[in-house]
C-alpha cells in the first residue's frame, strides 16, 4: 500500500516539475499556460492520492481540495489567456513559417 | 409555487450543500448530520432563485450514467495530455506549431459550455482562450497544418466531450 | 510520519519544481509570464501543503491548503482583469 502511495507521490512530483520546466522551456506566453496548468493539476491530483492512501482518514477533505482544484484551475488559465488575447499579444509560431494572421482575428 | 422543475433544483441544491458538508467535516456522526442539514436546507431556500448556473441540467437516470461516462473520458484525455505535454517538454528541438482557432458548439447551458471549454484546457495540446456565444477560441499547441477549417478543428476537439456532456447537461 | 527515500524524492521534485517557477517568476519578460508562473507556483505549494500535512502528522494543513487555493484562485482572476484592461 505505501509502496503504491510512493509511487504516485513520486509520479505527481515528477509531473509538477514537469509543468515548471515547461514554464522554463516554452517560447511564449500561451504555450507556458498551457504547459503549466496541465501538469501542475494533474501532478497534485496524483500527491494527493498519494497522499490520502497514506493517511485514509483524510480523504474527504482531500476529494475536497482535488474536486476544487480541477475546477478552478482550467478556469483561472483560461481567464489568463483570455486576458492576455485581449490585451493583444499574438502567439509565437515556427520562425521558418511566415507570420499570418490567426484565425480567432478577424472575427 | 414549486412546480416540477423547481423541485430538482432546489434538490439539487441541497444535495450538494450536504454532501459539501459531509466531505468538509469528514465525519457522518448524527449531531453534526442534523447540524449540515439545517444548514444546507437554511442556505440552499435563501439562494435557490439567485442561482441560475445549474438550469440546464437534465434529471434523470441515463444523465448519472453520462456523468461517470464523461468522468472517466476526462480522466483519461487529462491523462494523455499529460504524458503528452511531457514528450515535449522533454524533447531538445520542442516540437510545437501553435495555432488560434475557433471551434463551435452546441450546448446551450452556462454550465455546459463551461463545462466544456474547461475539459479542452486540460485535454491534449488544446487551451480555451475566449468563449463567444457559441463559440470556443482554442489555442492549440501542435495543430496538424495551417489554416484547419472550423469543421475539422470542432470533430477533433470538442465532438468527443460534446457527446458525453450533452448527455447531462442542455 | 517519518518520510523513506523515495518521498523524500517526491519532496525534492516539487522543491525543484517551486524554484524553476521562482526562475521565469523573475527573469519572465511580462507581466503575464509572472502572473502563470505564480499561479502554477500556488497550485504546487496546495498539493505541498497536503504532503507537510502528513509530514507533520497534522490535519490543520489540508484546511490551510484549501483555503490557499481558494485564496490563490481569486487573486488570480482579479490580476488577470487587470491585464485585461491596461494596455488594450
Amino acid at each position: 500500500m505505501r509502496l503504491i502511495a510512493d509511487i504516485l507521490l513520486l509520479l505527481g512530483a515528477i509531473f509538477c516539475f514537469l509543468g515548471a520546466l515547461g514554464l522554463i522551456r516554452m517560447p511564449d506566453i500561451y504555450n507556458r499556460i498551457q504547459a503549466g496548468t496541465k501538469a501542475a493539476t494533474l501532478g497534485s491530483i496524483a500527491i494527493m492520492l498519494g497522499i490520502g492512501m497514506l493517511y485514509p482518514e483524510w480523504w474527504s477533505k482531500l476529494l475536497c481540495i482535488i474536486g476544487f482544484l480541477l475546477f478552478t484551475s482550467p478556469v483561472s488559465s483560461s481567464v489568463l489567456a483570455r486576458a492576455v488575447y485581449l490585451s493583444g499579444i499574438k502567439p509565437w509560431s515556427k520562425p521558418k513559417q511566415p507570420l499570418k494572421n490567426s484565425a480567432g482575428e478577424k472575427s | 409555487m414549486l412546480n416540477r422543475l423547481n423541485l430538482h433544483h432546489h434538490l439539487f441544491l441541497f444535495s450538494t450543500m450536504l454532501l459539501l458538508w459531509v466531505l468538509l467535516t469528514g465525519s457522518i456522526a448524527v449531531d453534526e448530520l442534523i447540524a449540515g442539514v439545517i444548514v444546507a436546507a437554511v442556505v440552499s431556500l435563501i439562494s435557490a432563485p439567485y442561482i441560475t448556473i445549474f438550469d440546464g441540467i437534465r434529471y434523470s437516470p441515463m444523465a448519472l450514467i453520462s456523468v461517470f461516462t464523461y468522468l472517466g473520458y476526462f480522466f483519461i484525455a487529462l491523462i494523455r495530455a499529460n504524458f503528452d505535454m511531457a514528450r515535449r517538454v522533454l524533447s531538445p528541438s520542442l516540437p510545437i506549431s501553435p495555432e488560434l482557432l475557433e471551434v463551435e458548439t452546441h450546448l446551450e447551458s452556462k454550465l455546459g459550455q463551461m463545462l466544456l471549454a474547461n475539459s479542452i484546457t486540460l485535454t491534449p495540446g488544446t487551451l480555451s482562450v475566449e468563449l463567444r456565444h457559441n463559440r470556443i477560441l482554442v489555442h492549440w499547441i501542435a495543430a496538424p497544418e495551417e489554416g484547419v477549417s472550423l469543421e475539422q478543428a470542432t470533430k477533433d476537439i470538442a465532438t468527443g466531450f460534446e457527446k458525453h456532456i450533452s448527455g447531462f447537461l442542455k | 510520519m517519518t518520510f523513506n527515500l523515495l518521498e523524500l524524492l517526491a519532496a525534492g521534485f516539487i522543491g525543484a519544481a517551486l524554484l524553476l517557477g521562482l526562475i521565469r517568476l523573475i527573469i519572465g519578460p511580462d507581466a503575464p509570464d509572472r502572473v502563470i508562473s505564480a499561479d502554477t507556483m500556488s497550485v504546487t505549494v496546495t498539493a505541498g501543503l497536503t504532503v507537510f500535512a502528513a509530514y507533520f502528522n497534522s490535519a490543520l494543513f489540508l484546511d490551510v491548503a484549501l483555503v490557499y487555493g481558494a485564496i490563490s484562485f481569486i487573486g488570480l482572476i482579479a490580476i488577470a482583469r487587470v491585464i485585461e484592461g491596461s494596455n488594450s
